[in-house]
């Protein structure tokens, strides 16, 4: 049975459609790139699968037990935390709110398993270190723990690797690759980078303003709009 | 004056009981004030505490003309509803949440100060005006329910606050994710306007609605520019917070200046002390 099922769903704000008829399905421990140009709806996507924004219509199911707490979220960085006085400790602790329910403080399993997430992703010793101090490889890493914290079933980034600088893009890609293969935790990624997309991802959603593309990566690369927007990006750059 | 004068006259003063109350509802008051600073302050939220004030302006302006003789249970609940009002509406606004809130702070000084001109029976208006917005005398005439409201209010903020302290946090730092894992930041974003107007109208007593902004916002600046995590911040702007107050009422009785101003002006001297101390530490770190 599938993770998430999406239907028919149309995506806007204030009555202004920007992307309908997207329909997909997601089981456990696939790989899913979601792709398509600036504005054309990608985040929203992401954020309606959360539950933080309403579709227009259509509907966005859960199967397989998945609930809230089965999913992690990586968000886009946001202005706030720029210059947020917060330690690294203090960011992957609060991957577990989720899970507090009406307890007001995390328990000791808690705290040793946020220092197991910051082992598993090399930040163990920026542990005491402030968030706003830290490059941005670093701290992509560090709210990547924070989402592996709240779920190991499946984690939804969004743009994981904006603004990170080739090498550590590379770091990133593979170590979300890792996730998948070794603990068959399903992704579920929104990306600019085609390149990465076909070549770690086992299926592809490809948001357009015309049409929707769901499928297999190689299905994707065969397909007619697979092929255009794979050369508009670079075709030279694409290894699968 | 020589150390041991003013420890004597100190001594003396503390006899009284309306002076130690003023310390105890300072205090409280900077306590609550500061933890509640440092996530307005993130949240990008320190223009709402002042907009409240003017809000609790001008509900003391029409609680003094109708004589009800203990304002805090007309002001508490106006100033809370404003605050509700003023985070709904921002959330989806037709008018920007800045706007909207300016509109609504100058609209309550004006009326409050007109129903105060015309319809107060004061023979010193102005005198009860001044009070009301520099908080001059006010904190050291405080009565016996004022300070029970003060400590039960006080007491209230600060258990909730260490209740909700990670959900706060998470929040703060980050509402789509908390929103993601099935924190209901709403109700949490509500909680903080909530207690934020509680303690507006208790900070009124102690400075003044003109410069509650500066309890709420300074404590936690300053120690932004030393300390790196959430919680050595807000430890750090709780003490300071109360150090602040306490000595500026001191110094207040002391050399006879004026309570809310004498607080502010200790805290902006603790900021620009913090502020040296952090680029001092910044830049050895830098080199």
């Amino acid at each position: 049975m599938a993770q998430f099922i999406c239907r028919d769903v149309s995506l806007g704000y204030d009555g202004e459609v920007i992307a309908e008829h997207i329909s997909f399905e997601i089981n456990a421990g696939d790989y899913l790139c979601i792709v398509g140009e600036n504005g054309s709806g990608k985040s929203t996507l992401v954020r309606a699968m959360l539950k933080l924004h309403e579709p227009m219509s259509g509907e966005i199911t859960t199967g397989d037990g998945v609930s809230r707490t089965d999913v992690g979220y990586l968000p886009q960085q946001t202005e706030v935390q720029r210059d947020f006085p917060a330690s690294v400790r203090e960011i992957v602790l609060s991957g577990f709110t989720g899970h507090l329910g009406a307890r007001p403080f995390y328990s000791r399993e808690q705290k040793a398993a946020a220092v197991r997430a910051m082992e598993q992703l090399g930040i163990a010793h920026l542990a005491r270190r402030c968030y706003r101090e830290l490059s941005c490889g670093q701290q992509q890493r560090v709210l990547l723990a924070r989402a592996l914290c709240a779920a190991k079933k499946i984690l939804l980034l969004d743009e994981p690797a904006a603004g990170l600088d080739p090498k550590v893009t590379g770091e990133m890609y593979s170590l979300i690759e890792n996730f998948n293969r070794e603990d068959g935790t399903t992704i579920i990624m929104v990306s600019h980078d085609i390149a990465a997309a076909v070549r770690y991802a086992t299926h592809i959603l490809h948001i357009g303003h015309k049409r929707n593309f769901f499928g297999t990566k190689e299905e994707y690369i065969k397909s007619e709009d697979g092929r255009a927007f794979i050369q508009l990006s670079g075709e030279d750059e694409i290894r699968t | 004056m020589s150390v041991s004068l003013i420890f004597e006259k100190l001594a003396l003063y503390f006899e009284y009981p309306f002076i130690r109350n003023a310390l105890i509802v300072g205090v409280l008051i900077s306590l609550c004030s500061s933890l509640l600073g440092v996530t307005l302050v993130l949240k990008r939220f320190s223009f709402i505490g002042d907009g409240l004030s003017h809000v609790a302006f001008g509900a003391l302006a029409v609680a003094t003309v109708l004589g009800i003789s203990n304002d805090m249970i007309v002001i508490i609940p106006v100033t809370i509803l404003c605050a509700v009002l003023l985070l709904k509406s921002s959330s989806k606004a037709k008018i920007k949440g800045d706007a909207s809130l300016a509109m609504l702070s100058v609209s309550a000084m004006a009326v409050g100060y007109l129903i105060l001109n015309v319809f107060s029976t004061s023979s010193n208006i102005s005198g009860d005006i001044c009070t009301t917005l520099f908080g001059s005398t006010s904190i050291l005439t405080l009565s016996r329910s004022d300070v029970w409201i003060s400590i039960v209010m006080s007491a209230a903020v600060i258990i909730i606050f260490l209740l909700f302290y990670n959900k706060i946090f998470a929040v703060t730092f980050d509402e789509a994710f908390s929103a993601a894992v099935g924190i209901r930041a709403g109700v949490y974003n509500m909680l903080i306007a909530i207690v934020t107007a509680v303690i507006i109208v208790l900070a009124m007593n102690l400075v003044g609605s003109l410069l509650i902004s500066a309890l709420v916002i300074f404590p936690s600046l300053s120690a932004m520019r030393v300390y790196k995590s959430f919680r050595a911040v807000v430890i750090c702007s709780a003490v300071l917070s109360v150090l602040c107050s306490a000595i500026g009422i001191i110094i207040s009785i002391l050399a006879s200046t004026p309570v809310g101003s004498t607080i502010v002006i200790a805290n902006i001297v603790t900021f620009s002390i913090f502020s040296a101390v952090g680029a001092l530490v910044g830049h050895r770190r830098g080199a």
